[in-house]
C-alpha cells in the first residue's frame, strides 16, 4: 500500500521544468514506446493494465482505444480532457499545474498507440493559470524534439495544441467538448455516432481524461502487468482522490485502489479524520454527480463488508445503498451539515449548467431547484419531496447526455437516505427560515 | 440490403440509414412516436425534445439484447431484426407523459390568445399524453414579445426549444444571424444583437415551429384557424414552388402557408412574396379544398381525426368555372 505512480516525483522543486522532469525520468517511456514498441504492442499494454477511465465513467481505457475507427483514411484526433468542472473534483488541475509534463509524455505514448498526428488539451475556461504552464511545457517538449516532426528522429510525428474552454460545466462531455474545440456552441450531441467513429472535425477521435493519459507513462515504461498488480481486482492502479468537506486535511491524495473508505477517512497520512472531532455524517465520494451515502453505508456496504476505494466495492448494493467512485471528489460532511442545503446547493448547478438543448434536463433542473429553494427556505410542504422523486426519476435516461442523470442522482439519493432531513425543514419552516446560513445550518439540537 | 424492422409487433422493411421514426412513419397510424423537433428536411434536427422516446425491445438479429435507455426514434438508425415497442410499451407512454409535464412547466398556456391554437402540435401532444392537473406551482420563465424582422413575431415563452427555426436559418434562409443565446431554461431564440432576418425564405420559420413562439406578423390575431378554410392554391412564382395553403374565409384570404403534410411537415418551402404579400384571391389559382390527413384541434370544440374533408367549398362554383375557362 501506499504505492504512487502519479505523484511520486511532485514535491520535487521546478518539477515543472523540462530539464528537472527529464533529470527524474521523465519522457523515457516515449524513448521505449517510438524506438522498441509497436503501436498495437501499447494498446495491448494498456489493455492488460486494466486501466480505467479516470473521468468519472470507469471505462476500460485499452477498450475505448480499439474503438477507434482504423479503416477510414481520415486523421485521427487524440483529445485530452481538461476540463474539469465536477464540484468536489480538482485533481486534473493539480496533476497539470504541477506536472505538466508527465501528462505530455502519457500524451505522446498515447497518440504514437493511436497513430495519432495532431493532439489537443482542452482545459476548462476557468483554468486560465494553466494555460500558461502547459503552453510553456509544449514549447519546451518542443524545443528538446519530443514534439514536432520526426520524433526522436523516428518517422512519428506529433503536434500538440492546448485549448481554454469559456467556462461550461458541460463541455467536459466528451462531445459537448468537441464541439466547444471546434468553435461551436458546447451542445452534446447526439450519439450514435460515437467520437471514435466520428469525433473532432468529423474524424475518430478518442477523448480520454487527463489523470488516464499521465498513466500511459507507467504502463510503457513498465507494463501492464506491473500496473495491474497495484489496485485490487479489476481496480487496477492507483487514482487521485481530491478530498475536501469537513475533514483535517483537505487535498489531493493518490491512494492505491483497494484502500477502505475509512482508513482514507480517518488515517492522519490521508483525511485525518472529521474537523472538530465532530461525527461523520454523509459522503459523497466520486463527485457531485454521485448518490451521497450516509455513514453507516459509506464505511460497510448493506452486507456488513467493509466498503473500499475502488469501483466495485463503492457501487456494491446498486443505488439502493451504494454510490460510484466517479471522478474521485471525496466530500464529506460531518454531522452539523445540512443535506437539505447541500442538495439545493448542488441543484443550482446543474440548473446553471444545464444546456438547455433537451427538455427533461433543461426544465427539470429548474424545477428541482426551485422545489429544493423552497424546501431549504421554510416554504416547502409534504407532497414535494415525493414530486422531487418524481422529477428525478423521470430526467434519468431521458436525457442526450448523462447531465440529466448527474442532476437527478444528488437529489433522488439524498431523499432516500436523508428523508427526515427534508420532513424538518417542511415541517419547522419558522425554525429553517430563521437560521442565519454563514456556514451550514445546524439544526439537530433544535427542536 | 433491407432491414427488418418490427415496431409494435408490425413488420416493415426499410433501407439502410433509416431511422426508428421514418420507418415508424411508413407502417403509420398509431405506431408514429410524436417529433416536436425534428424535421426530416433539415439536417441535424432532432433529438433534443425527446417525446419519440421509444424502448428497443430487441436491439438487432445479432444481439437480441435490448437497449438500456429508451432512445430518441427520429436520430436512432434501424438495425436489421431491431424489435420496437412505442405504444404497447407503458414506459414509453410514461416518459412522454413525463416529457409533456417538462414541456408545459414554463409554458404559458396562453392559447385562448395564441395564434398557433388549432394546429398546434404541442396542444395535439399534450391532448394526448398530457396530464389534466399541473404539479408546478413555481414562477415560469419570461421573456419579451420581439419583432424579428417586420415579418415575424418571436414570443419566447412559448418555445420549446425544438431548434427548428435555427436550422431553417442555417440552412435555407442563409447569412444566418438568429440562433440560441444564453444556457439552460433560459436559453432564448433570439437573432444576435437585435438584428433582424432578412432573407427571402425567412418566413418559413413560422411553419416550422411546432408552438407559436413564432407567428406571422401580416395573421396575428385576424383570425382563429379553425374559422379559416384551408385552400389548396399555387401561382406562378419566381423563387418558390409557388404551392401553398391559402386559409379563406369567404372569399377573403386570411394568410398564406406551405403545404403541409400528415405529419405536420412542409412539403416545400416557400418564398416570404408568397407568404406574406400575395393576399388578394386574385393572385392564386386555388384548386380546392384541403385535404387535413393529421390529427387536429381545429374541428371546434371536438378533439377528433378528421378523416376526410368535412368543409363545404365555398368556392366551388366559381374554380370550376375558372378551370373551364382555361
Amino acid at each position: 500500500m501506499g504505492r504512487k505512480i502519479l505523484l511520486e516525483n511532485s514535491d520535487i522543486p521546478n518539477i515543472k521544468s523540462f530539464d528537472v522532469f527529464r533529470a527524474h525520468g521523465g519522457y523515457v517511456s516515449v524513448e521505449k514506446a517510438l524506438k522498441t514498441m509497436a503501436p498495437d504492442e501499447i494498446i495491448e499494454e494498456v489493455k492488460k493494465s486494466g486501466l480505467r477511465g479516470r473521468g468519472g465513467a470507469g471505462f476500460p481505457t485499452g477498450l475505448k482505444w480499439t474503438f477507434l475507427d482504423r479503416k477510414s483514411n481520415k486523421p485521427r484526433y487524440l483529445v485530452c480532457n481538461g476540463d474539469e468542472s465536477e464540484p468536489g473534483t480538482f485533481k486534473d488541475r493539480y496533476l497539470m499545474e504541477k506536472l505538466p509534463h508527465l501528462l505530455i509524455e502519457g500524451m505522446i505514448c498515447s497518440s504514437f498507440a493511436l497513430g495519432v498526428n495532431t493532439a489537443y488539451i482542452y482545459i476548462r475556461g476557468e483554468f486560465k493559470y494553466l494555460l500558461g504552464i502547459l503552453n510553456q511545457a509544449i514549447n519546451e517538449a518542443y524545443k528538446n524534439g519530443f514534439l514536432g516532426k520526426n520524433i526522436l528522429g523516428t518517422n512519428f510525428s506529433l503536434d500538440m495544441y492546448v485549448h481554454p474552454g469559456a467556462g461550461a460545466y458541460i463541455c467536459g462531455e466528451e462531445t459537448a467538448l468537441l464541439e466547444s474545440l471546434e468553435g461551436n456552441r458546447g451542445n452534446p450531441r447526439i450519439k450514435p455516432p460515437f467520437p471514435a467513429v466520428v469525433g473532432l472535425y468529423d474524424c475518430p477521435t478518442v477523448v480520454n481524461n487527463v489523470e488516464t493519459l499521465a498513466n500511459v507513462g507507467y504502463i510503457v515504461n513498465f507494463g501492464g502487468d506491473a500496473y495491474a498488480s497495484i489496485g485490487l481486482g479489476k481496480s487496477t492502479g492507483t487514482k487521485l482522490i481530491s478530498a475536501c468537506g469537513n475533514i483535517n486535511n483537505p487535498g489531493v491524495y493518490e491512494i492505491e485502489l483497494g484502500m477502505s473508505v475509512e482508513d482514507f477517512i480517518y488515517k492522519e497520512e490521508f483525511c485525518g479524520g472529521i474537523k472538530d472531532k465532530l461525527e461523520l455524517k454523509a459522503v459523497v465520494p466520486g463527485g457531485s454527480s454521485v448518490p451521497i451515502v450516509p455513514k453507516e453505508l459509506i464505511l460497510f456496504t448493506a452486507s456488513g463488508e467493509k466498503r473500499l476505494m475502488t469501483y466495485e466495492s463503492l457501487a456494491e448494493g446498486g443505488f439502493e445503498s451504494g454510490t460510484m467512485l466517479g471522478s474521485g471528489g471525496f466530500i464529506v460532511y460531518d454531522q452539523n451539515a445540512c443535506i437539505v442545503r447541500n442538495t439545493w446547493n448542488f441543484s443550482r448547478f446543474y440548473h446553471h449548467e444545464s444546456c438547455g438543448q433537451c427538455s427533461p434536463c433543461r426544465e427539470g433542473t429548474g424545477w428541482m431547484e426551485k422545489i429544493l429553494w423552497r424546501i431549504e427556505h421554510g416554504h416547502g410542504n409534504m407532497k414535494d419531496i415525493d414530486l422531487l422523486i418524481s422529477i428525478a426519476d423521470k430526467i434519468e435516461g431521458n436525457t442526450i447526455c448523462p447531465l440529466g442523470d448527474a442532476a437527478a442522482w444528488p437529489v433522488a439519493s439524498a431523499i432516500r437516505h436523508f428523508r427526515e432531513d427534508f420532513i424538518f425543514h417542511v415541517q419547522y419552516p419558522e425554525i429553517v427560515k430563521n437560521i442565519k446560513h454563514g456556514a451550514l445550518y445546524k439544526y439537530d439540537n433544535q427542536d | 440490403m433491407m432491414l427488418k424492422i418490427t415496431i409494435d409487433n408490425q413488420t416493415i422493411e426499410v433501407e439502410e440509414g433509416t431511422t426508428i421514426l421514418q420507418a415508424a412513419r411508413k407502417i403509420g397510424g398509431s405506431v408514429v412516436p410524436p417529433a416536436m423537433c425534428w424535421y426530416s428536411k433539415l439536417e441535424g434536427s432532432g433529438g433534443k425534445c425527446r417525446t419519440c422516446l421509444v424502448k428497443v425491445s430487441e436491439g438487432s438479429a445479432k444481439d437480441p439484447r435490448p437497449l438500456p435507455k429508451l432512445v430518441a426514434s427520429c436520430r436512432t438508425p434501424v438495425v436489421d431484426g431491431m424489435v420496437v415497442q412505442n405504444k404497447t410499451s407503458p414506459e414509453v407512454l410514461e416518459a412522454r407523459k413525463a416529457i409533456v409535464e417538462f414541456l408545459l412547466i414554463n409554458h404559458p398556456l396562453d392559447c385562448p390568445v395564441c395564434d398557433q391554437a388549432g394546429e398546434c402540435d404541442l396542444q395535439d401532444l399534450s391532448y394526448d399524453n398530457g396530464k389534466v392537473s399541473c404539479r408546478y406551482q413555481e414562477s415560469r420563465r419570461e421573456f419579451e414579445v420581439i419583432d424579428i424582422g417586420n415579418l415575424i413575431k418571436l414570443h419566447m415563452n412559448r418555445c420549446i426549444l425544438c431548434y427548428r427555426c435555427v436550422y431553417v436559418a442555417d440552412q435555407i434562409a442563409g447569412k444566418r444571424v438568429h440562433g440560441i443565446l444564453y444556457r439552460g431554461d433560459v436559453s432564448e431564440i433570439s437573432t444576435y444583437i437585435k438584428n433582424s432576418i432578412d432573407h427571402n425564405f425567412s418566413g418559413n420559420v413560422i411553419d416550422v415551429c411546432p408552438v407559436g413562439a413564432l407567428t406571422d406578423k401580416t395573421f396575428r390575431f385576424k383570425n382563429r384557424v379553425w374559422f379559416l378554410k384551408p385552400m389548396t392554391a399555387h401561382r406562378d412564382c419566381p423563387t418558390c414552388s409557388g404551392k401553398v395553403i391559402a386559409w379563406m374565409r369567404g372569399s377573403e384570404i386570411y394568410r398564406i402557408t406551405g403545404r403541409k403534410d400528415e405529419f405536420g411537415e412542409v412539403e416545400e418551402f416557400i418564398c416570404n412574396e408568397c407568404r406574406f404579400e400575395k393576399k388578394n384571391i386574385n393572385d392564386w389559382i386555388v384548386e380546392g379544398p384541403t385535404t387535413l390527413k393529421r390529427h387536429s384541434v381545429i374541428s371546434q370544440n371536438h378533439y377528433k381525426e378528421i378523416k376526410t374533408p368535412s368543409i363545404i367549398n365555398p368556392l366551388k362554383e366559381k374554380m370550376e368555372k375558372q378551370t373551364n375557362d382555361e
